[in-house]
């Protein structure tokens, strides 16, 4: 959470010689339809140049709060600023790209009429060449003269994530980019969200792909049930690790030392201990010497480093504490 | 410049979707059905004899009324049916979240499709108004006293009830906008054919049935506006001003009609703004 540090940047924009506002800053939102609570009390910011991951299972309120931030949806009760003004004042949008999770285009037009369109609806001075180069970005160079009612999903996929990126956004709102796109896809997906990290655009990035979120996020925000069930970077979030076991002639005594150390589960004669956050280096090496003089075959010791996948589930499944 | 960049993809996407091209090929031949029905009114035997030039031309001024009111009701069931689609349809299909997530107002997406559909609406109703109008002239010589009164209010009613489908189809599916839109338009009629009816027999309460409908929806009573302009005044006088055909209008419309069919345009458009606004997409 820099809840903090993001009132002194929306501050900042005002006084024009702090750091710029966040791209994203949202507090407080809620959101309720009909008698189900879809968001609640929702907060967290995505700097400038910042790229954060939104994940949570199906129905946990990601592209709720999406469409809250974009002022598609109205917030029951919050505040969101988006590049530093509020999301009811459309100048808010003026530097935004936003992929939906339905992306659907006139399909009447061509791809580049598509692309113009949303250049003069954003107002933005984009010359035609850059707007052809977005489009082969995206692999539809040689499509670009061709009515999008004939695109497959994973081309009109292509085309929003065009129409995303081509009013030169300062912030990429993504939702679900690859759900519709071959692995050759995806892994251009990953290519244009690093190089618009690489150019301090700021990406907010909603996906099932949790390797895709490892690979190029720089933050993690974990919603489920509408609430922020855990946030952070990566290293915080990840920073747990675990230590594999393989031992012989295990008793009590040595199950007790085990515990000791961290949390135990033992699959035949593999045991797993949860370290602590902060290693000092001398748990395992210190854990080995007692097996040993307890009398433990140590067969082998593998360090474990827990996967985004497997903090995700261990936080949506309320086996640990959130950060 | 949001508002026209709107208008204009609305324009574009009636064309695209050949919406123009059915229209103009469905237009042309109701044209020259019309003229060659014309055609036969000269010289048609009849029970009471040969119809002359002059009965003609009588006759031929209460069906030009009958015929206008065709094409009043192809553009106002085209109107109703794109308007439907533009605003529920694409907040539907999710066409709406790339658009509105740019940084327009709600209120100047709206006032552009409004603005593209009633160049549409109106553009065809004037073109093809016209053309019936010359294909008459044309043919049994017959000129109403106010043609362009006439086009003009005929587009005002498209406006009306296009506008009536955008309010429709900000609350409601769009299928079923342009369902309730052209059933409230029909209502509106039968309800002053009723009211007329009221007034050929006397009878005041049959009668405000007519009045009351035109002041809810405005559409009828621009329409019998329109009817006075294209109609030959000798037909008033020989039908007789009570006579009660659905037809023939017996008076033009009053400014104040008018001004609160420009009131009730502008208040269902800021409605539909003001539900629009709050609409999550």
């Amino acid at each position: 959470m820099a809840t903090g540090t993001t009132a002194a940047g929306t501050a900042g924009g005002v006084l024009g010689d702090l750091p710029p506002s966040p791209a994203v800053w949202c507090s407080g939102l809620r959101k309720r339809y009909g008698r189900r609570t879809a968001v609640d009390d929702v907060s967290f910011s995505v700097g400038r140049g910042e790229v954060v991951g939104l994940l949570g299972p199906n129905g946990a309120g990601k592209t709720s709060v999406i469409k809250m931030l974009l002022g598609l949806v109205r917030p029951d009760a919050g505040e969101v600023l988006l590049l530093g003004r509020p999301s009811s004042d459309p100048r808010s949008r003026s530097a935004v790209g936003y992929l939906p999770e339905l992306f659907r285009y006139q399909p009447w037009l061509t791809a580049s009429e598509v692309l113009d369109l949303h250049v003069r609806l954003s107002r933005a001075d984009v010359p035609a060449e850059e707007r052809r180069e977005c489009l082969a970005l995206v692999g539809l160079a040689e499509r670009t003269g061709d009515r999008v009612g004939g695109f497959s999903k994973g081309m009109q996929q292509r085309l929003g994530l065009a129409v995303a990126l081509v009013a030169r956004p300062e912030l990429v709102v993504l939702d679900e980019p690859t759900s519709a796109l071959d692995p050759l896809g995806r892994v251009d997906v990953r290519d244009i969200v690093l190089s618009l990290r690489a150019r301090g655009v700021a990406v907010l990035l909603n996906s099932h792909l949790i390797g895709e979120v490892e690979r190029v996020c720089d933050r993690v925000v974990i919603l489920d049930r509408g609430r922020v069930a855990a946030s952070g970077t990566l290293t915080e979030l990840l920073g747990q690790h675990e230590v594999r076991l393989r031992l012989g002639e295990v008793g009590p005594q040595v199950e007790e030392r085990l515990r000791a150390t961290g949390t135990l589960t033992r699959s035949g004669d593999w045991f797993t201990v949860a370290l602590a956050a902060e290693d000092d280096g001398v748990t395992v090496p210190d854990l080995v010497r007692d097996l040993v003089g307890l009398g433990v075959h140590v067969h082998a010791v593998e360090p474990v480093r827990i996967s985004l996948e497997e903090r995700l589930l261990a936080v949506l499944r309320h086996e640990e504490a959130a950060p | 410049m949001i508002v026209l960049t709107i208008a204009g993809l609305t324009l574009r996407e009636a064309a695209r979707r050949k919406v123009v091209w059915a229209l103009l090929a469905l237009t042309v031949v109701l044209l020259a059905l019309s003229g060659w029905g014309f055609s036969r009114l000269i010289g048609l035997d009849t029970e009471l004899g040969t119809l002359t030039s002059g009965e003609a031309r009588l006759v031929a001024s209460l069906l030009i009324n009958l015929i206008m009111f065709g094409f009043s009701l192809i553009a106002a069931i085209g109107t109703a049916f794109l308007a439907g689609p533009t605003l529920a349809g694409e907040v539907e299909s999710g066409q709406a979240l790339a658009v509105l997530a740019r940084p327009v107002r709600r209120s100047s997406v709206l006032l552009g499709k409004w603005l593209g559909l009633l160049t549409f609406g109106c553009g065809y109703v004037a073109l093809a108004g016209l053309a019936q109008l010359l294909v008459v002239r044309g043919v049994v010589g017959y000129w109403p006293p106010s043609p362009a009164a006439g086009l003009a209010l005929l587009a005002a009613e498209t406006i009306v009830l296009l506008t009536l489908a955008l309010l429709l189809s900000s609350a409601i599916s769009p299928m079923a906008s342009g369902i309730v839109a052209v059933g409230l338009f029909g209502a509106t009629w039968v309800a002053g054919v009723v009211g007329g009816i009221g007034g050929a027999l006397g009878n005041e309460g049959v009668e405000r049935v007519g009045s009351v409908s035109r002041v809810l929806l405005p559409t009828d009573g621009l329409w019998r506006g329109a009817m006075n302009a294209f109609q030959d005044p000798v037909a008033l006088v020989q039908m007789g001003p009570e006579g009660g055909f659905p037809f023939l209008a017996d008076a033009p419309l009053s400014p104040a009609y008018l001004a609160w069919a420009v009131l009730w345009v502008a208040v269902v458009l800021g409605l539909t703004a003001l539900s629009f606004q709050r609409r999550d997409i």
